[in-house]
Order: C-alpha cells, then structure tokens, then sequence
C-alpha cells in the first residue's frame, strides 16, 4: 500500500511537472512535450504498463484492506469520537477510501476525455518542429474552457490533496521508515507535498480559465 | 456533607446483551445519588446496587485493581475508549468528568476479535494468544546472573519500560475505526526487542505474533493513530513503526526462520 502509494506520488510529481508547460501561452513547449513523450515508443508503452499496473495493484488491496477492516469492528457502536491530543483521526486519514474511489473514478474519465479524446482525425493538428501532430493543447484549452470541467477537476484536486496529507505520512509509518525524529517532519513534508500537488493541478484549470487572454466565459 | 449535597443524577444509555449470541440493545438506566468523587466503576456499582434491590439484573461490567495498572476493565463511554480522559482507564475515570442530568452512553469495547460474552464484558482472550505465539523469551531460569553481566543503556531500558507500560487493556482496538490490534502487538515486539534478553526468538517473534494477530480478525492498521490517543499508558506510535520494520526484517531473513521453525515441529 505504501510502496506502491509513494510510486504513484513518484507519477504524480513527473505529471506536474510536465504539466506546468501549460502556463506558457501559445502551447508550443506543452505540444513538444507531448510529442517528445509519444516519441518514446515502446518505452512509453513499459511505462504506461508499469504505471496502470501500480494504480490497480494500489487500488485492489486497498479495497481488500477496507472490506476486511469493515469486517474487523463486528458490531456498530453508536457513534464513535475521537479523544483527539496525538490523533491523527481527521477528514482525510478516515476518508482514504472515499478520496482515493473519487479519484479512481476520476482518472478513468480523465484518461478517456484527454489520452483517448480528440485527436488528428478530429482536426486537432498543429506545427511541432516542422512536422504535423496532435494539438494537445488545444484540446486543454477547449476543456478548461468548459466551467462545469474546470470545477470537476479543481474538486477531485481536493481530494488528491487531502489523500496525499494522510498517505504520505501513513507510507512511511507503515514501511517503517520513520525513526521518532523525523516523524514531525515527515509528517510536515507530507502536507508540504499535499498542498503543493494540489495547488499545481487544480492551478492549471484555474489559470487556463480565468487568467489567460481570451477565455473569460463566466 | 456538602459533597452529597452535590450529588447527581446520570441517564445511562447502557448496552445490555445477554450473550455472545444475542444481537444486544441499548436500555435507559437512571444513576441516583452520583457524587463527583466517585469512580466511574464506582458509579456503576452503585447503580448495580439499586437495581439488584430492585430484582433487576445488574448491569455486567469487568474490573480488577481499580487503580489503572491491570488493564482489566474498558467502557467505551460516549464514543470514546475509558471515556474522555486521556491516559486514564475507565477505573480511574471520575465523575467530576460530568454534569448533572447528563446522557451518558455505555458501549462494551466493539471488535470481531473481541466477542461480548455479557453487556460490556468482552472476552479478550484473542490477545494472549497473540502473547502466546511469541510474546515471550525463553531465557534459562536459575540462580540470579550478576548484575552486571549484562549491560543495558538507560535510554534502551527507558525505551523498552515505555512500550512495557501496556496494559493490555484492548483501547487501542476499541478506539481504532479498523478495529486494529497494531498498537498492541507493536508494544510487546517493542518491549522486547529491546533489550539483550529479546534478541534470541526476534524475528520468529514478530512473524509470529503479527500473522496471529491477523488470524484473530482484527483489522489493519491506516494510521489513523486514534490508538494512541485512547491508550491509557501512552504508548506511542513508533512502536507501530517498529513492529513493521521488525516484520520486514524478519521476512528478509525467512530462510533463518523455516529452519527454526522446522526444529521445533
């Protein structure tokens, strides 16, 4: 679960990053980019194996894990209440499940509408180094100009936020990686990174549609 | 005098289950003449004592030594583990923890590893199995050894005294929304790994009491750490850590382990 968790946020982070070439106007860089990773061949299509493989494997123990622990308290009690003081009981550590089905759920739309939506047969070409190929960025730009789209995506970046605050302490606790030393600060890291893969993502639709020249829909 | 003055009334909500088979329910139960010095199980023995006189049947709950040191009793009260107080068993839970005319609701600790034998009496019989699977040392009895023979560090000791502190009392799993017994398991593979005396069984140990503490149907642990905060010793949640670096160690060298596992068979 953490391993695995930690190689997804590993994902996560090369996706942003990538990504960030959407706040250059024009989407010269983004399209280059693009191209440059459908280039890869056969590499793209190990690592997009590896990458479906992690993201199902994640997914399948973490339903096993919650049906079991479901199972696990037998009866109901009327209402249990944290005592709070050390507890790390919160909206995202109780909530790992729902957050990661919003996402699951999320990725398979997002993969569908983005990987597999339109391309050149659909007249989405443009110029990247002299040669003709998929205008990606367009098919962003006609996304995020889409306000019911751009309030999906900054919703489920909610919830990526939230699932990373408690995954990414929860991963090292569990591999037993933390050393009472570091747990403060691991713990610190991890809404340093929740915050920060959040704001990158849900910055994107954001900025596409209420900043750049042009688009003001609303 | 003036204490009894003071005296209060509580509307108990109490979970009354006549045994591992019934399905249970919550029955209303008035506590009379309650004083804020009294006990949360002192409380309890009183309310007994007027419904026994009254024909009706008490209600059954667990206690030993009433000083916090035996891990015998455990009420979930008001949703949470020995109720609100922190590092504290239901025994030396005061009634000055609450007020006049409350609703105070009585649940037994909740978990499939746990079974309810009667109202808030659970058998936790579960955890010394996990004790007897490996939570032990099998060091030669005999005449004292020296002193000094065997040198541990104070902070080693200290940190082996801290995960020893459990009581075994069954909050951690309770309190736990997976109702995970990990806070308890990590404690004694803590306490014990500790110190020179632990290094012999160390990794049969934890693979042992881990897959036991599995096989009982207790949960898994996320981290939630809710654990730590019902734990009346305080025991703390690098002892969780520790259990898993422990396991995973052990798990590397598991050629070692089916070796010695074969010898004892």
């Amino acid at each position: 679960m953490g391993a695995s968790g930690l190689a997804l946020l590993g994902f996560l982070i090369t996706h942003l990053a990538g990504n960030l070439l959407l706040f250059i106007p024009g989407g010269a860089l983004f399209n280059e980019y693009a191209q440059k990773l459908e280039s890869l061949g056969m590499l793209l299509y190990v690592a997009e194996f590896g990458l479906a493989f992690l993201f199902v494997f994640h997914s399948v123990i973490a339903i096993r894990l919650k049906l079991d622990n479901l199972s696990a308290r037998g009866s109901k009690y009327a209402g249990l209440k944290s005592k709070g003081g050390p507890s790390r009981w919160n909206i995202a550590s109780v909530n790992m499940a729902i957050s990661g089905l919003v996402m699951g759920a999320f990725l398979i739309w997002h993969i569908k509408s983005m990987k597999f939506g339109p391309s050149i047969a659909q007249g989405y070409v443009t110029e990247v180094k002299g040669t003709l190929d998929r205008d990606l960025y367009r098919l962003v730009f006609e996304t995020f100009k889409d306000p019911i789209q751009v309030w999906l995506y900054v919703g489920v970046m909610i919830f990526l936020g939230l699932h990373l605050r408690h995954g990414f302490w929860s991963a090292f606790q569990s591999l037993g990686l933390i050393r009472p030393r570091f747990s403060k600060l691991i713990s610190a890291v991890g809404v340093f990174i929740a915050v920060l893969m959040a704001a990158g993502f849900l910055g994107i639709p954001l900025y596409i549609h209420f900043i750049l020249p042009g688009v003001k829909t609303l | 005098m003036s204490t009894h003055e003071q005296s209060m009334t509580l509307n108990l909500k109490v979970w009354k289950q006549k045994g591992p088979k019934d399905s249970g329910h919550f029955e209303m139960v008035t506590a009379k003449n309650i004083i804020k010095e009294m006990s949360f199980l002192e409380m309890l023995d009183v309310v007994n004592e007027d419904l026994i006189k009254l024909g009706k049947e008490p209600i059954e709950f667990d206690s030993d030594c009433r000083e916090g040191i035996c891990g015998t009793c455990g009420i979930v009260i008001n949703g949470q583990a020995h109720g609100p107080w922190k590092a504290t068993t239901t025994c030396q839970l005061h009634m000055r923890a609450f007020n006049d005319g409350d609703t105070v609701i009585l649940e037994p600790w909740r978990a499939k590893a746990f079974p309810v034998l009667k109202d808030l009496v659970v058998d936790r019989s579960s955890f010394d199995r996990i004790i007897a699977s490996g939570g032990y040392t099998s060091a030669k009895t005999g005449p004292h050894p020296d002193g000094n023979a065997m040198l541990i560090p104070k902070p080693i000791a200290d940190r082996a005294f801290d995960a020893a502190a459990c009581i075994g009392c069954g909050a951690c799993v309770a309190a736990c929304p997976n109702a995970s017994a990990s806070l308890f398991t990590g404690a004694k593979i803590t306490h014990l790994m500790m110190t020179p005396q632990g290094q012999a069984e160390r990794e049969r140990r934890v693979v042992s009491m881990v897959d036991r503490m599995d096989q009982e149907g207790f949960g898994s642990c996320t981290n939630i750490g809710e654990c730590r905060a019902a734990c009346p010793k305080d025991i703390s949640l690098d002892s969780i850590a520790i259990m898993k670096r422990e396991y995973m160690n052990a798990f590397l060298k598991s050629d070692i382990e089916q070796r010695e596992v074969r010898e004892d068979a």
